[in-house]
């Protein structure tokens, strides 16, 4: 019998099974970022273990809270940057060179097909978009992580989602993803492997596909994986050019991380996107979606463009076409974080950085900032902000604040209108 | 190891997640013990008051899906420094469930059947748990009522509670 990109994975990393159905896996990556890091740096020091498995396989950033905004952050920030340079992780990304985790690091190259990945960070299930098994952990996971290079996971079963037809205009791998999880529910692929397949996905930028797998999470996935195809080998040619003859060499190599057409899958769910309409969330839970003629007319304080879901270049060329020519509303706010300094230098070079500043956003460092509702944007009681985030939970970006999580042309055609607002009502 | 079992603080709502149970703002902590006053101060559920209803309980029970959304550590952390050191439930979020786990704490899931009975019967008043982990048994009572309910945790996952967490054990064994 065949076997999933997840299964065939977990044999080329296993290093011991001590219970049944319990597999520790040998890891390739560790990712490392100053808020859920510092606090396991400090557990393994008071256990008398501040040591790392293997400095090059340790990636670091600060990236949440960044310039730091107060005291505590300041002290998160320096205790993940001491001990950078203590065990000389020689990857490690701080103010200046430093963007959203899971857009740096995919950027630098540091997720490959078949890697085994993990981070103190629920999004990490976005390198998935490279054919890696990428996880989200908790702090005492990640303290074996970096202590061993070791992570234990239950086998998890697969459910295969195979996306028919192509996106029609103004819609986008978030509405996608967004629709996805409004069928599935935040419950629905709990435990699961979601493995995006299928001409849509074919079709997809690596950016779009990083949006897909960043939401994974969202509807309760362990990991979201597409196999890797001549687009991830495009991506990735600059960083692995000497380790092939050719990109077909690569892509041949990398071909071994594809799902057997018999292998196994708990579910296979076919979705054809040919009608799809753009999205939006409107409750306290990403599965809450409606389409975006439903939600018309619903008034913003706010717009936010960025974070791990939607700060990359691809997303702020969708939505500084909408946003051309064009000023925001008086009513709103609006708000773009580029999510690492290589896509806001992009950004600049492409005169993206003139349509969002003459259209009066205002323009932030790289940091996750208002996402988390930490800095940058932060919303006060009974706000309510356009996002392009991937959660919506009640004061996640502020304490009675509300969140609308939709795509960047939707976004920005809502900061024109100050209103939710369908992007084809910009067009051309 | 931890002693468990104790008052139940009856949770009524499925997807209850990460940012309710702890707040993104309180991150910035980096000693658990400062997480205390903020456990569940985001919580949406008619009726719900935090400092009245936290006061002196040692067991969750609560629906499915609990502890969804982020990987923050804290959420178990949170518990934890509140003495909550059980929480039981119709389902986790995976991460979540793995972090009580590595903290040597314990999340027991329960068939929605049993978990509806225990609302029906237990919620609204005074009720307590013995936990017996071994022979995975709880044991609830209130108001001269008792209800005897058999669960299981997995081999690995018992042994993680006994070794006091993943830490050690993964440091010895790896
Ligand atoms: S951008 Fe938001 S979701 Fe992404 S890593 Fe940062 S805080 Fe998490």
């Amino acid at each position: 019998m065949g076997k999933t990109i997840a299964e065939k994975i977990f044999d080329a990393h296993l290093v011991d099974q001590p219970y049944e159905g319990v597999n520790v896996l040998r890891l390739d990556a560790v990712f490392c970022h100053e808020i859920t890091t510092p606090i396991a740096i400090t557990d393994l020091m008071a256990r008398g273990k501040d040591r790392v498995f293997d400095p090059s396989k340790i990636k670091a950033v600060i990236d949440h809270v960044t310039p730091a905004k107060d005291s505590k952050t300041a002290e998160q920030g320096k205790i993940l940057r001491d001990w950078a340079r203590r065990h000389d992780i020689k990857d490690f990304f701080d103010i200046g060179r430093n963007g959203v985790c899971h857009a740096i690091f995919p950027e630098k190259g540091f997720a490959r097909p078949g890697y085994t990945i993990i981070m103190g960070d629920s999004h990490t299930c976005t390198h998935g978009a490279f054919g890696a098994f990428a996880a989200g952990v908790g702090t005492t996971d990640l303290e074996v992580g970096i202590l061993k290079g070791v992570c234990a996971f239950k086998k998890p079963e697969t459910i295969k989602f195979v996306l028919n037809g192509s996106l029609p205009e103004g819609v986008y791998a978030k509405d996608a993803i967004l629709y996805i999880i409004s069928q599935l529910g935040v419950n629905g692929a709990t435990n699961r492997v979601m493995e995006f397949t299928g001409p849509v996905i074919d079709a997809m930028s690596m950016e779009s596909r990083m949006t897909l797998c960043n939401m994974a999470i969202e509807a309760g996935g362990t990991v979201g994986i597409c196999y890797p195809d001549m687009v991830t080998v495009e991506y990735l040619w600059p960083f692995i050019k000497d380790q092939f003859a050719d990109k077909a060499a690569a892509l041949k190599e990398y071909s071994k991380w594809i799902s057997d057409s018999d292998a196994q899958f708990e579910q296979v769910i076919e979705y054809d996107l040919s009608a799809l309409v753009p999205k939006a969330t409107f409750g306290y839970k990403p599965d809450q979606v409606k389409s975006i003629s439903e939600l018309e007319g619903t008034p913003v304080d706010q717009v936010y463009i960025g974070s791990c879901t939607n700060g990359r270049i691809e997303d702020l060329r969708v939505a500084a076409k909408v946003l051309k020519g064009k000023k925001i509303a008086d009513s709103v706010r609006a708000i773009l974080s580029p999510a690492t300094p290589a896509i806001y230098k992009q950004a600049l070079s492409e005169g993206l950085l003139d349509i969002f500043t003459d259209a009066g956003f205002c323009v932030t460092n790289p940091t996750c900032g208002a996402c988390l509702g930490m800095s940058n944007g932060v919303l006060a009681d009974g706000e309510v902000c356009a996002s392009t985030t991937n959660r919506n939970f009640s004061g996640r970006m502020g304490k009675g604040g509300m969140v609308h999580l939709m795509s960047p042309a939707t976004a920005a055609a809502t900061a024109i209108t100050g209103t939710i607002t369908n992007s084809l009502l910009f067009k051309g | 190891m931890h002693t468990f079992g104790g008052n139940v603080l009856f949770l009524d709502r499925s997807d209850i997640n990460t940012d309710e149970i702890i707040p993104a703002k309180y991150l910035t902590e980096i000693t658990k013990a400062a997480l205390k006053p903020y456990l569940l101060e985001d919580l949406i559920l008619e009726g719900f008051e935090q400092k009245r209803d936290i006061a002196d309980k040692q067991v969750v029970v609560t629906r499915a899906n609990f502890g969804c959304g982020s990987s923050r550590e804290h959420a178990p952390w949170a518990l934890e420094v509140n003495g909550v050191y059980v929480v039981i439930a119709e389902s986790f979020a995976r991460i979540f469930r793995q972090n009580m786990f590595n903290c040597g704490m314990c999340a027991i899931e329960l068939p929605a059947e049993t978990i509806d009975m225990l609302f029906s019967q237990f919620s609204g008043s005074a009720t307590s748990v013995k936990v017996d982990l071994d022979r995975g048994e709880l044991n609830f009572s209130a108001d001269g009522k008792t209800e005897a309910v058999s669960f299981q945790v997995a081999p690995f996952d018992h042994e993680l509670v006994k070794a006091g967490g993943w830490v050690d054990y993964a440091d010895t064994k790896y």
